[in-house]
């Protein structure tokens, strides 16, 4: 059995039929696709400012800011701001990643002009009142204080400080409690100042509005605006493969479950085997109910509520994770599972009959990633973002059918070795919790 | 959303809903049981929530692992839901796939072979499903507030059950519950997507017609007189963080006052949002409580959560405190406000308000086909689809007097139960 992706099909997808693009005169590019199927509209956007520029003892800051844009303006308080949007039940935030401020906002297509109106001014105008200031670090130490506590959130955190040593993909966006604690308003004015810049915007829009209406709403409020004190992007550390297996074990009394979070280092999205690995990764620990370590810890051993893995691909690195949730009883066990299955995954290849069957899915669920306003504007920012191309998802049939068993192979050769893995757990100490 | 629906009743008592959607060559397919916790007995909670994992262990035809090969062989999402008043099962196909879909729903409302040792491996499973959600503290308190704010009715338990019920529910338990309540008679059938209605038809008549319907025997009236008097209960644990709360005894969602409660509820604590895939959400800060509570320091966030359920349920205001505030802080002033709203009228700008963020949740949810399709059981399991059309509507008709009427019947203090979580000292 194949899945027949014909030609009607694949040009309902987002490609250069229907995605309109656009760079202003300032640099920012805007990319619009139209669906009058539903009277909503969506945006999603980002720009160079993440957490990457980030000082060591202000860890946390590209977030903060991000957060408080809209705490209040040169044109309209905080009360204003959200009465504006809720009263029409329309959306918008900011967040920060390593590389990138996000913005997302979504309203019914006849409210666009206060969206954008509202995020521009937001942008372009934040006052960081002090209040708000003080306001927002209560509440960031408060969802610090909480993530403390969390065991899947710590398990990843030490993951990744694990992982990538000295460079931000090791960093926590949102900072830690000192850091967080180190930020004052004038740097979140300062960040704003020094990093805030159309250069790199991206704004991507998609819903039941038309591309020259789109284009013409964003010219006028942020066609003029620019930046020339942006700060060049720091340098960081080359990142190295683990030398030895880290096992660590973080505790958090209390809890029922323990979290497991171990890998390695994987593809950053640019690299040729990027595509294999993802297939891989598929068959490793998503394919069905989470592949062949979802069978082994789940189905078979009945360990795990989850047991999953994830190829993460960022611009300079990426991670392979294996992430599952046991009883403190069974961590040494699902551990051992897992390696297991690692071993086998780096030591043959995948049968044909799996990689077929990864490869169908793949090619099969695209149309459902695609079928929201939503699904579709954070697909075309990828595109974007990575210079995939705008007929990506025309081409990507045929390239997921040309990946060989051999190339995941090499994939799972290049990236994974079970001796050298860091493996983290946090929960209640193992034979401190209550037994079945 | 457009409102050109098919439905009918086949001789066997099997409900079918039928929605032609052609913007995407994506069709989805949702199979509804009427049956959740609301349907369980004391001993015996957590044991739909458990039939519905069992659900996906295979039949002779689809042997376990097959099933979920086949749907993500062909590019489909699937999954299942158990909640109060139902258990949901779906999946969301490329459109020319969906017969695969609709062969394993068939066969598993009736051919579920719930293996011993299936059962066996489930139920540590389930446990560590259970276990993941004991590591929040909300789930804590939650779990002890509804033992608090139910006497008898069965929504007083977690649907995941008790831990000591899932150690003793037994094999035979299970599989009495699936033959109870697993057939035509007891369920509805939705699909939303890229299909002609004729043809759909046929294919659900065919396979389904076949399955004779074994009518479920009407439950009790289970319905409990409100609250005499407020409850107090307090939960420690982990952590350094204090939460707050506040649950109301809710009108069932076929009451009127259901509506009333869904306006007060957007203008308290910000619109509750019923779209279950899509659509996101609409932010509260404007809120009165928000403005309450948050601005004005004493809380770090609030969030309200009222559910569209067969019988009444509750209305839940959850409030995490601000270090330097106190639980007694935030209960004093959320009680000044609910005095506010009892003794000032509303304006008519407030509901008006009210009933756009809801137009605006529900365009958002019409993105979706999955979606779509959820909205075409849902409203069945709890009261019937022309509920779902109506609701806007019924949104628009309440008046500020009502909503004052309301509120005063509805949030006053002797129908609540207040609970706080307070962390332990020396515990982290």
């Amino acid at each position: 059995m194949s899945v027949v992706i014909n030609n009607q099909l694949q040009s309902s997808f987002p490609g250069p039929h229907d995605i309109h693009r656009k760079v202003l005169a300032n640099g920012i590019t805007l990319l619009t696709r139209s669906n009058f199927n539903s009277a909503s509209v969506v945006i999603s956007g980002t720009l160079g400012a993440g957490s990457l520029f980030d000082p060591a003892d202000k860890l946390g800051l590209a977030h903060f800011t991000a957060l408080a844009l809209m705490r209040g303006t040169k044109n309209a308080d905080f009360q204003t701001i959200f009465e504006r949007l809720e009263s029409v039940g329309a959306s918008l935030g900011f967040g920060a990643s390593v590389h990138n401020t996000s913005l997302g906002g979504r309203a019914l297509a006849e409210d666009l002009p206060l969206l954008v109106d509202t995020l521009a001014d937001c942008i372009l105008n934040p006052t960081f009142p002090e209040q708000y200031f003080d306001r927002l670090k209560s509440q960031l130490l408060t969802g610090l204080a909480i993530r403390a506590q969390d065991t899947a959130d710590m398990a990843s955190l030490t993951f990744d400080s694990l992982l990538f040593p000295g460079h931000p993909y090791g960093l926590p966006e949102d900072g830690y409690i000192e850091t967080v604690s180190a930020i004052t308003r004038q740097d979140l004015v300062d960040f704003h100042a020094n990093n805030y810049g159309p250069t790199n915007m991206v704004i991507v829009v998609v819903g039941a509005v038309k591309p020259d209406y789109v284009f013409d709403l964003f010219d006028r409020v942020l066609g003029k605006w620019e930046n020339p004190n942006l700060t060049a992007k720091p340098e960081f550390p080359v990142i190295h493969v683990p030398k030895k297996t880290i096992r660590e074990h973080i505790t958090l009394q209390g809890k029922s479950q323990v979290d497991i979070v171990m890998g390695t280092l994987g593809p950053k999205r640019h690299a040729p085997e990027y595509l294999a690995a993802s297939l891989g990764n598929n068959i490793l620990g998503q394919f069905g109910m989470m592949g062949r370590i979802g069978d082994a810890v789940r189905e078979k051993a009945g360990l795990a509520y989850y047991a999953s893995t994830s190829v993460n691909s960022w611009i300079e690195s990426g991670s392979w994770e294996v992430s599952a949730g046991v009883n403190p009883e069974n961590i040494d066990k699902a551990i051992r599972l897992i390696i297991e299955e690692l071993d086998r995954f780096r030591s043959e290849p995948v049968l044909p009959s799996e990689l077929a069957d990864s490869q169908e899915n793949y090619i099969g669920r695209l149309p459902l990633s695609l079928e929201s306003n939503s699904g579709v504007a954070n697909s075309i920012l990828n595109l974007e973002r990575f210079a995939l191309g705008l007929d990506y998802f025309q081409r990507y049939p045929s390239l997921v059918r040309e990946v060989t068993p051999e190339q995941i192979l090499q994939a799972a050769q290049k990236y994974i070795n079970p001796e050298y893995l860091v493996i983290i757990s946090a929960g209640s100490k193992p034979g401190r919790i209550k037994t079945k | 959303m457009t409102n050109q629906i098919t439905s009918t009743t086949l001789d066997n008592g099997l409900k079918v809903f039928l929605k032609e959607i052609h913007t995407s060559p994506i069709i989805s397919h949702w199979v509804w049981y009427r049956v959740g916790s609301r349907y369980e007995v004391n001993g015996k909670t957590g044991i739909s929530h458990w039939v519905e994992h069992m659900q996906f262990k295979g039949t002779p035809t689809y042997p376990a692992g097959i099933l979920d090969r086949a749907i993500s062989r062909d590019g489909g999402m699937w999954n299942a839901f158990t909640h109060l008043d139902w258990t949901t099962f779906f999946e969301t196909m490329p459109a020319e796939k969906i017969n695969l879909s609709l062969d394993l729903e068939v066969d598993r409302m009736v051919n579920s072979v719930y293996d011993d040792s299936e059962v066996a491996s489930e139920r540590t499973v389930i446990i560590s499903e259970r276990e993941g959600s004991e590591n929040d503290p909300l789930f804590k308190l939650e779990e002890a507030m509804q033992l608090a704010a139910f006497e008898n009715h069965p929504y007083r338990n977690e649907v995941i059950g008790s831990l000591e019920d899932l150690q003793s529910i037994q094999r035979d338990d299970l599989y009495h519950h699936y033959q109870t309540y697993y057939n035509p008679a007891n369920a509805v059938v939705a699909v939303a997507g890229d299909f002609n209605t004729t043809d759909m038809l046929d294919s659900i008549q065919s396979r389904y017609a076949k399955i004779p319907g074994k009518k479920v025997d009407s439950l009790a009236d289970l319905r409990e007189p409100a609250l005499q008097a407020e409850k107090r209960i307090e939960v420690t644990g982990p952590g350094e963080t204090t939460y707050v709360e506040i649950v109301y005894r809710a009108p069932s969602a076929s009451e009127e006052d259901f509506f009333v409660v869904s306006v007060l509820d957007s203008l308290f604590t910000g619109p509750t949002s019923l779209n279950m895939f899509g659509g996101g959400g609409v932010s509260n800060k404007t809120s009165r409580l928000y403005r309450a509570l948050v601005e004005k320091e004493l809380a770090v966030s609030i969030n309200g959560s009222l559910q569209a359920t067969a019988d009444p349920y509750l209305y839940g205001i959850t409030i995490t405190v601000r270090p330097d505030s106190s639980p007694e802080k935030v209960l004093k002033s959320l009680d000044d406000e609910i005095s506010r709203l009892m003794g000032t009228m509303v304006s008519q700008a407030e509901i008006d308000r009210a009933v756009k963020q809801a137009r605006a949740l529900f365009v958002y949810g019409s993105e979706n086909i999955t979606n779509q399709a959820f909205w075409l059981g849902y409203s069945e399991m709890f009261n019937e689809y022309s509920w779902f059309l109506n609701y806007i509507k019924r949104l628009e008709k309440v008046t500020p007097e009502v909503l004052m009427d309301k509120a005063r019947e509805y949030l006053s203090s002797h129908r609540r139960v207040v609970g706080i979580y307070r962390p332990e000292e020396n515990h982290s």
